[in-house]
């Protein structure tokens, strides 16, 4: 086993920001964005996959951040918890939800179900009560919050739904 | 905790990566979608001297028919396979299967080649290509060569491949006419590996009696298993619930002993592998029926 392998020159976009930086190949992207780029929102939790904490976009999909290398992200644009805001610090539609029903409480897991919903949304605004618990299923709250978070959920796909009817009729 | 230190490949062509392999000195491991691979290197369960990724070859992405079968890449993700419609509508016990595995965004990264591969025996994959007769070609530094799904799977997450053997696609034919499915399993909680489950595939003949039954169980064995003398006890018969009930007692007691661990006692095991078979069938021969109720 090597001691220690070569470090290699990876490019990526997070956050709509370009970074070069050199990791090791052993190194996750979980502790590559948090060490590397001081991305610290992404949450690692269990480290083999299983909590869904540390869930990220990569080019659009929803991944674990603790089980991909930092180099299998060379290209990659992504996007982590910290690019949900905007830039003035208002809240996304999905983080505000959160906030109104109770959705968060020890916050711990929270960067990844934002991130797991925010996908989810993305790829169906109105989802069905079982595509939701199928995507929850998949992120662990050890504060068992589910049913705030259910709650958060609903209250997002609709928050998001008047904003792209708002934004589509004419003169709005 | 971390990976410990290892050296890394990402060749762009399967050549590439069987060379990658096969000039390595030490331990060497192929990386597909990391969701099996990526917690034993984090655990230090599993310390390669070199791992070569296959992410990069972007060739063995693919959903194909011809001649009736499918053809998929052994990189295609599961969520490619929930999301085809081809899948769905050609092979649909394919598509139960997948979307029994595991989480969304463990299917968004975890291949159909890579779950073949790791072999876990309470796996939906394995026990899918073993009902389905599918075939698996591998390609490796003397060419390339298939493998039937029966002979692929050896042992607890050990297969017929050689260490500088790249599996590059699975084929399974497509649904036959007339033919009824069923992929069914229990686990603690959704998207856990199952306890126990069964993928079944039964006909009717003309006179409304079973035929070419077919019932793999897995997560109670070492490899996807075959109760048999439950797989003779259905064909020739009338279809009922006293049959799935008696098929169900026979593959319960033909099996060897399951494996007993935290999640499930051998005995516990061993009873949800006769309740597996009872629902498999019930759920395969009711398909059936339609099919023939359709032609």
């Amino acid at each position: 086993m090597p001691e220690v392998a070569a470090a290699r020159k990876i490019r990526l976009k997070v956050n709509g920001v370009a970074h070069e930086a050199l990791v090791e190949p052993r190194t996750t992207l979980a502790d590559f964005l948090r060490g590397g780029l001081a991305l610290t929102g992404t949450h690692v939790g269990c480290e083999h996959g299983v909590c869904g904490a540390c869930a990220v976009l990569v080019d659009g999909t929803a991944v674990r951040s603790c089980l991909m290398l930092a180099v299998q992200a060379d290209g990659a644009e992504l996007m982590t918890v910290e690019g949900l805001a905007e830039s003035d610090g208002k809240l996304h539609p999905i983080q505000e939800a959160f906030v109104e029903e109770h959705g968060l409480q020890c916050g711990f897991c929270t960067p990844g179900f934002l991130i797991a919903i925010y996908e989810l949304l993305e790829s169906d605004p109105s989802p069905s009560e079982e595509a939701i618990r199928d995507v929850l299923g998949g992120q662990m709250c050890r504060c068992t919050g589910y049913q705030s978070i259910l709650r958060a959920v609903h209250s997002a796909a609709a928050k998001l739904g008047a904003a792209r009817s708002a934004s589509a009729t004419p003169g709005a | 905790m971390k990976p410990a230190p290892f050296e890394y490949v990402a060749p762009t062509t399967v050549e590439e990566a069987v060379s990658s392999l096969s000039g390595c000195d030490g331990e060497a491991k192929l990386l597909a979608g990391g969701q099996s691979l990526m917690p034993l290197l984090n655990m230090r369960l599993a310390r390669p001297d070199l791992v070569v990724d296959l992410g990069r070859v972007a060739a063995l992405d693919y959903i194909r028919e011809s001649d009736g079968r499918l053809a998929i890449g052994a990189m295609t993700s599961k969520r490619s396979v929930e999301r085809s419609g081809l899948v769905a509508s050609r092979q649909p016990l394919l598509h139960a299967a997948t979307v029994l595995v595991a989480h969304p965004q463990i299917r968004n990264r975890g291949t159909v080649g890579g779950s073949m591969a790791q072999a876990d025996p309470a796996a939906e994959y394995p026990a899918m290509a073993v009902a389905l007769d599918a075939e698996l070609r591998v390609v490796g530094p003397d060419g390339e060569r298939s493998i039937n799904a029966e002979d692929f799977f050896v042992t607890y997450l050990t297969t017929a491949l050689q260490p500088a053997e790249v599996l590059t696609e699975i084929r399974v034919p497509v649904l036959a006419p007339g033919s009824g499915w069923a992929f069914t399993e229990v686990a603690r909680r959704h998207g856990d590996f199952a306890m126990a489950g069964a993928a079944v595939t039964v006909t009717l003949d003309a006179g409304g009696h079973c035929a070419d039954a077919k019932i793999v169980l897995f997560g109670v064995g070492p490899v996807p298993v075959r109760p048999r003398g439950a797989e003779q006890a259905v064909n020739g018969e009338r279809p009922g619930e006293d049959l799935y009930r008696q098929a169900g007692r026979k593959a319960s007691e033909e099996i060897d002993e399951p494996l007993s661990d935290v999640h499930a006692s051998a005995e516990y095991r061993r009873h949800l592998a006769g309740v597996m078979v009872r629902r498999g069938l019930a759920e395969a021969v009711a398909r059936a029926a339609a099919a023939r109720g359709d032609a």
